[in-house]
């Protein structure tokens, strides 16, 4: 038996070391085989991670390599967020989160900084820190986007801010206090004239009670039409007024244009005016607001509105320019005609033409002519609604219906005399073409395709959509739910906003690029062209309030700094530079109220600095050549390291200082 | 005899006058050329002299410094002031502030020139005089004089380097060529002469060009 172990350890060796080399050549040789692929040309990429033609072609229309300026910009609402997003298209790149309604830290606004504007926003002294920003719109200069202004609502509260794109921040919020929700705002007229916000759920006027009983008698729906200062970039409240409307849900509105300038549209959809109450066994909102055949586009008469408010039509709700819908009435400055119930959206042609209405629960979409709506009104409307608001036959204003599909809502406009409606319920978009002189004569009123998106379309936005003369080529689904598009990350999920190929005429459309959106729910958008925007690279000059847009007299220069005392009031003055802070050192007194101002006086593009005081609760965003002051009171003694929250330098982390809160 | 005596004498007073007229046109000639050489002193000032580029990945289009005779300034958008920011990254390394450099030369840098380019005018006028040696003198100097002073205080920058700034030990004092490439920390300077040295140097030219005609002149006259 001896003997024979030998040869067998012999073998059981050998085997063991043959093994080993066949496993490490077919590794080796399997190694050198991936490491070929991996590096390889994109023909091979693209096989191995299974990419189509269509999908290299949708890579080649959305790559953009680093440093290459994307062709467009996106201002997407960001809903419940409160803030826009500046989105670069073709690429889809995030380039800007602008705060609004809602203070947010990485901009410093309302840490510190930004509580002029959003105290703006306040009703009533009652704190507002957040808001449902809805439908953005851009200002405008006969028609075009000019870059100038961005003007977004607040749905839930009814406010509307104004951003000045020179620097993307947010200069003012207004509130109408006769009412307290919106939703067919912001939308512009072709020279910004008026920021048009269209009310939304019936409410009585100037926050008053009144029991929902009441509601036809009592309650009330509303338009405001803000005026805009272009020279200052501000809203005049004083120049602006509102007009009563019936309490029918008014919803999305659009503004005139070309041969409709001058009127206003919305659609409407509780007609029915029905009060809800699921709990008491009353049909809920949801059956009670569909249940009638039609509901109500509403025509308003801008021009004639003005006048009427000019002349002293107005009157004072809550402090607020209002025409009553006596007046109103009185002075035929609305029409109403019937819609399919329960729609959405009202959307104006390029050339002003058409109204499009979205059905919801109609698989059309309705197009009203605005010559046919002019002619009817000048044949005398024969039937009214309930409070006698003149009602012009469905008939007698249609140009045509197109069946696009199930939910359709909102529609938006190319180059190429296409129209594009969502439809919430196929989780489409229709394609269809406008069958009228000036757009596609040649195919008539007709569905061309539909393209699926994922899933359940709400807004498009198009290149240039909104204005007198849209660009085609990119159409934005803005998707509510995306569902199994992206990696799971807990139960909630993104929106998913689709980038659209629609250059091309017929039926090819070809989705190309899905961009999660998270901290918001965009609603709308609109696109600009990028060569329109304007921005700053850095503050034009050192010391700059951007408030004012002009240097504030009391920025800090460089030598002057310091900390000085008047009684319990202590002055902070201080420069910040790549690396430090001048004063580093902070000498106060518990109880002491502290103004402190602080430059940045950098000319270096994206030379930010922050300044963040621990317990305190504040942190700022200076960026170059902007100065800030904030306020507050050293209710704590202690010693509290502030620095700077911009990573500025490699010497970043010892741009700090002490601030040293003696007890009293 | 008589006839010959005239034609004789007439020739000479031809020749003589054909030498005056040249030598009339040779310093109208000069005379031009020094005026014009005072009209490119005084046109130099609005150029800058030198300049410096900085390289560094996070300044894609490069820092740009340009130096006038009387003044210093950055990119072409002023309100960018590239110098500030390069004075920003200078207190790295413990280099002075430049708006401190050369305040004296600044400051006289305009009354200069235009002392200079008097001088040439006086010199025109004066063209036949020795003083003349005297009074062109420093603007044929002056684009050497210019570059030997911005080399003294590259110099005296490079090498005063406060001790104790953050990278003091990293960056030790160093010569800036004031000419060519050179490397500081990750930046990849390029200092080259610029549009008013050249127009200042070009004027020079002429001024030598107008000394060397006169002086061949009183050597042929001597001879």
């Amino acid at each position: 038996m001896i003997p024979q172990r030998y040869p067998l350890k012999l073998l059981f060796t050998g085997a063991v070391i043959l093994t080993t080399i066949v496993l490490a050549v077919v590794i080796s040789s399997r190694a050198v085989t991936s490491a070929q692929g991996g590096a390889s040309d994109w023909q091979t990429i693209a096989a191995e991670r299974g990419l189509t033609d269509a999908d290299m072609r949708a890579a080649a229309m959305t790559y953009t390599p680093s440093g290459v300026m994307d062709e467009y910009v996106m201002f997407a609402s960001a809903g419940q967020g409160g803030q826009v997003l500046a989105i670069g298209m073709p690429s889809m790149r995030l380039l800007r989160l602008i705060a609004v309604f809602t203070p947010e830290s990485w901009q410093g606004y309302g840490y510190g900084a930004g509580h002029e504007v959003l105290e703006q926003g306040f009703i009533d002294g009652q704190e507002i820190l957040w808001g449902d920003s809805h439908h953005p719109a851009l200002s405008e200069t006969n028609g075009e986007y000019d870059g100038n202004w961005l003007f977004i609502g607040d749905k839930a509260n009814g406010r509307v801010a104004v951003i000045d794109l020179r620097d993307f921040e947010t200069k003012q919020i207004v509130h109408n206090p006769a009412f307290l929700n919106d939703h067919g705002g912001t939308f512009v007229t072709p020279n910004t004239e008026y920021i048009v916000e269209g009310g939304q759920y019936g409410l009585p006027l100037g926050g008053e009670y009144a029991p929902i009983s009441d509601y036809e008698s009592a309650y009330s729906g509303m338009i405001t039409f803000w005026r805009f200062n272009s020279e200052i970039g501000r809203i005049d409240y004083d120049q602006s007024f509102a007009m009563e409307l019936p309490p029918y849900w008014q919803d999305l509105c659009d503004a005139g244009k070309g041969i409709s300038e001058g009127w206003v549209f919305c659609n409407s959809f509780n007609t029915e005016m029905a009060t809800g109450g699921i709990e008491s066994g009353n049909p809920p909102f949801e059956a009670g607001a569909s249940r009638g055949a039609v509901d109500y586009l509403h025509i308003i008469n801008l021009d004639a509105a003005e006048e009427v408010f000019l002349n002293g039509g107005a009157v004072d709700i809550n402090g607020f320019n209002v025409i009553p819908l006596e007046t109103v009435i009185a002075n035929n400055l609305l029409y109403l005609a019937p819609e399919p119930r329960s729609p959405h959206g009202a959307d104006v042609t390029p050339g002003g033409e058409f109204v499009v209405v979205g059905g919801k629960l109609d698989p059309h979409v309705s197009i009203y002519s605005f010559q046919r709506i002019q002619d009817a009104i000048a044949a005398g409307p024969t039937e009214t609604d309930v409070f006698g608001i003149p009602v012009l036959s469905f008939e007698s204003v249609l140009e045509a219906q197109v069946e696009v599909g199930l939910g359709p809502l909102h529609t938006v406009f190319d180059n190429q005399g296409y129209a594009y409606t969502s439809l919430f319920l196929d989780s489409a978009v229709a394609r269809w073409s406008i069958g009228a002189e000036g757009y596609r004569p040649q195919d008539g009123w007709t569905l061309i395709n539909r393209t699926p998106v994922q899933y359940n379309v709400g807004h498009l936005a198009a290149a240039e959509g909104d204005t007198a003369s849209p660009d085609g080529r990119y159409l934005v689904a803005l998707n509510k739910w995306s569902v199994d598009r992206f990696l799971s990350t807990g139960p909630l999920l993104p929106q998913n906003l689709q980038l659209i190929d629609i250059s091309q005429p017929g039926d090819f459309t070809q989705v190309l690029y899905d961009m999660p959106i998270t901290g918001a729910e965009p609603h709308y958008a609109q696109i600009i062209r990028a060569d329109k925007l304007h921005a700053w690279e850095v503050y034009p000059e050192v010391g700059w309030n951007p408030l004012t847009q002009s240097v504030d007299p009391n920025a800090v220069t460089q030598g002057t700094e310091g900390v000085t005392r008047d009684g319990n009031n202590v002055t902070v003055r201080m420069t910040a530079v790549r690396s430090h802070m001048t004063p580093e050192h902070i000498e106060i007194q518990e109880g002491d109220h502290v103004t402190w101002t602080i430059t940045n006086v950098e000319r270096a593009r994206d030379a930010t600095h922050g300044l963040a005081i621990p317990f305190y609760n504040i942190n700022l965003s200076i960026e170059p050549g902007e100065s800030i002051t904030f306020e507050f009171d050293a209710i704590r003694p202690g010693v509290f390291s502030f620095y700077c929250t911009e990573f500025c330098s490699a010497l970043h982390l010892e741009m700090m200082g002490y601030m040293m809160v003696q007890p009293r | 005899m008589t006839t010959s005596s005239i034609s004789t004498s007439n020739s000479a007073s031809v020749e003589s006058s054909a030498s005056e007229a040249s030598a009339r046109r040779m310093t109208r000639l000069s005379q031009v050329f020094l005026l014009t050489a005072a009209v490119l002193l005084l046109v130099s000032i609005s150029q800058p002299y030198w300049g410096l580029i900085l390289h560094a990945p996070q300044y894609p289009g490069g820092l740009q410094m340009r130096v006038f005779v009387n003044q210093m300034t950055g990119d072409a958008d002023p309100r960018l002031d590239e110098v500030r920011e390069i004075d920003t990254l200078n207190h790295y390394i413990g280099m002075k502030s430049l708006y401190d450099a050369a305040q004296l030369e600044q400051a006289i840098a305009i009354p200069a020139v235009i002392l200079m380019a008097g001088a040439l005018v006086v010199a025109a006028v004066l063209w036949q005089r020795r003083l003349i040696w005297l009074l062109t003198l420093p603007a044929l100097g002056f684009s050497f004089i210019f570059l030997a002073d911005l080399a003294f205080w590259m110099t005296y920058y490079g090498q005063n380097l406060d001790p104790e700034a953050p990278l003091s030990s990293a960056i030790h004092p160093f010569t800036p060529p004031i000419l060519g490439e050179g490397v500081i920390g990750q930046f990849r300077t390029v200092a080259y002469v610029d549009t008013g040295w050249f127009i200042v140097t070009a004027g020079a030219g002429l001024i030598a060009v107008t000394l060397v005609v006169r002086l061949l002149r009183n050597r042929a006259s001597k001879g």
